[in-house]
């Protein structure tokens, strides 16, 4: 149940953000983020606090990193996260290697696993999530303005830059609370799918939203049932139930 | 050099000792430029040739090494008052061919009511577009939307980038007896900049050409020699 919970709360924030991450045509965002978080997640195992703490603060220090790049226009977005992907990477493995090896603690988190959400981490996630959904709903319009056209956001008074450094937040944090549930290799694919899936057969982007919070929530229901039962990696599941859904609805679209 | 167009009247933009550089490239060297309230004004020049940096600097996007720019006597490097300022920028249908947006999700991006929406889109005659989504539309009628989403809040100047990149010729021309219609009937003043000198040359009141190859080493400028009120009609 405890996963089924968590599962509910990521079904929900993971499309919101992945919504304006596919206008902004920065998927990879999540990915990059993604790794970077497995360093936290290292870092966590390492010395002994909550994983989830650390993954928070290496995700936010480095989505900050990426919009400085980023808004500065001296490096291209695909070339700051060409860096900063698998430098997250290599630095989670360097620093598993010094703390001997793999673990099954680290594998939960790679790809996800229903038995290593705990009750705190139920408490952890739904604080977190009530959070992104609140400041989402917040800055609804200035995310949607400065994601389709930052330089008219500009000129109607949005502070183009902030907003920007505080959706970059809600990535890593979005990044950080699904990491157990789905895992880091597989969280930016389900915060994308279901936008892309919702988008095909929606008319507005508002609606498209909404629709693709309800194939989040099929696939994660469904993903987490499959994988239970089968035994199967979470993640992997969900992630598979979310492109079977993306299939499904292109091939109904056709008919 | 020095351009003024009625001085005797409120000015919209006031360009004082402009000077902006990328680095060691100079872009823009001592521009003075003052644009009354009421005028339809094209700014022209080849590219490169720094129209678009001189709008950015207007805009308040890019920061001068030097000078300053007012828009309605306020400096805009202390204060801009965004709700007097509309902006159709060049990129802004770039990023909605894959994305299901409608129309009137696009004017809601303003902070506006639902009959300020419709008021908008009656000015550009796209109302009965509203509901429809954006990449439906053809690229002139995408550009009808951002210009109703600028006038939206009511601005008493509108500023204009490149506003029929990739619109057919007649589009073109209902696109700018449109921008006619605005200034004189709405007052509104209009700041257009564009590549293309012959065809706004035909269209607006007063042209401002930019160009660095006629000044080698320096110096875009607001040239006198350059300036020249149009015979443009609301053809």
């Amino acid at each position: 149940m405890r996963a089924f919970w968590a599962g509910l709360i990521v079904a929900v924030i993971a499309p919101l953000i992945g919504s304006f991450l596919v206008v902004r045509k920065l998927s990879l965002i999540a990915d990059t983020l993604s790794h970077v978080a497995l360093t936290g997640v290292a870092i966590g195992l390492l010395v002994g606090v909550n994983p989830l703490f650390a993954t928070i603060i290496c995700t936010i220090t480095t989505a900050y990193i990426i919009e400085e790049l980023r808004s500065n226009e001296r490096i291209s977005s695909e070339s700051v996260l060409a860096m900063i992907l698998p430098g997250g990477l290599a630095m989670a493995l360097i620093l598993i290697s010094i703390a001997n090896g793999f673990n099954t603690s680290l594998m939960a988190y790679l790809f996800g696993s229903i038995t290593a959400v705990t009750q705190q981490d139920v408490w952890i996630i739904f604080g977190l999530g009530i959070g992104i959904v609140t400041i989402f709903l917040i800055f609804y319009r200035e995310f949607m303005y400065t994601s389709f056209d930052e330089e008219s956001a500009r000129t109607s008074g949005i502070p183009v830059k902030i907003i920007n450094h505080i959706f970059m937040i809600l990535i890593a944090l979005t990044v950080s609370v699904a990491m157990k549930v789905v895992g880091a290799l597989l969280i930016g694919a389900l915060m994308v799918i279901p936008v892309i899936s919702a988008m095909q057969i929606v008319k507005g982007f508002k609606k498209s939203i909404f629709v693709s919070v309800i194939i989040a929530f099929i696939s994660v229901v469904t993903g987490l049932i499959v994988s239970y039962y089968a035994n199967l990696p979470a993640g992997a599941t969900i992630v598979m139930t979310s492109i079977s859904l993306f299939a499904l609805i292109s091939l109904l679209k056709k008919v | 050099m020095q351009i003024i167009m009625n001085t005797l009247t409120f000015l919209a933009i006031e360009i004082k000792n402009l000077y902006f550089s990328y680095g060691a490239e100079q872009i823009l060297t001592n521009v003075n430029c003052k644009i009354s309230v009421g005028s339809y004004v094209g700014i022209v020049g080849h590219n490169g040739s720094g129209k678009s940096t001189l709008l950015k600097l207007i805009l308040g996007i890019l920061k001068p090494n030097k000078g300053t720019v007012s828009i309605f006597g306020e400096d805009i490097a202390k204060k801009i008052e965004w709700n007097k300022i509309g902006y159709v920028s060049q990129k802004a249908g770039i990023a909605t061919s894959h994305i299901p947006i409608t129309v009137e999700e696009v004017i809601k991006m303003e902070r506006v009511t639902n009959q300020a929406v419709d008021e908008a889109l009656t000015s550009v005659d796209m109302l009965d577009t509203k509901h429809k989504l954006l990449r439906e539309l053809s690229g002139g009628q995408q550009q009808r939307v951002f210009i109703a989403r600028a006038l939206v809040k009511k601005p008493q100047l509108l500023i204009l980038d490149e506003p029929t990149v990739g619109v057919d010729v007649k589009t073109q021309n209902t696109f700018y007896n449109l921008l006619s219609r605005l200034n004189i009937e709405q007052k509104i003043t209009l700041l257009l900049v564009s590549h293309d000198l012959h065809t706004i040359s035909h269209k607006v009141k007063t042209v401002i050409q930019l160009d660095r190859k006629a000044y080698p080493y320096n110096m875009t400028t607001c040239s006198v020699n350059h300036i020249h009120e149009t015979n443009a009609t609301n053809n």
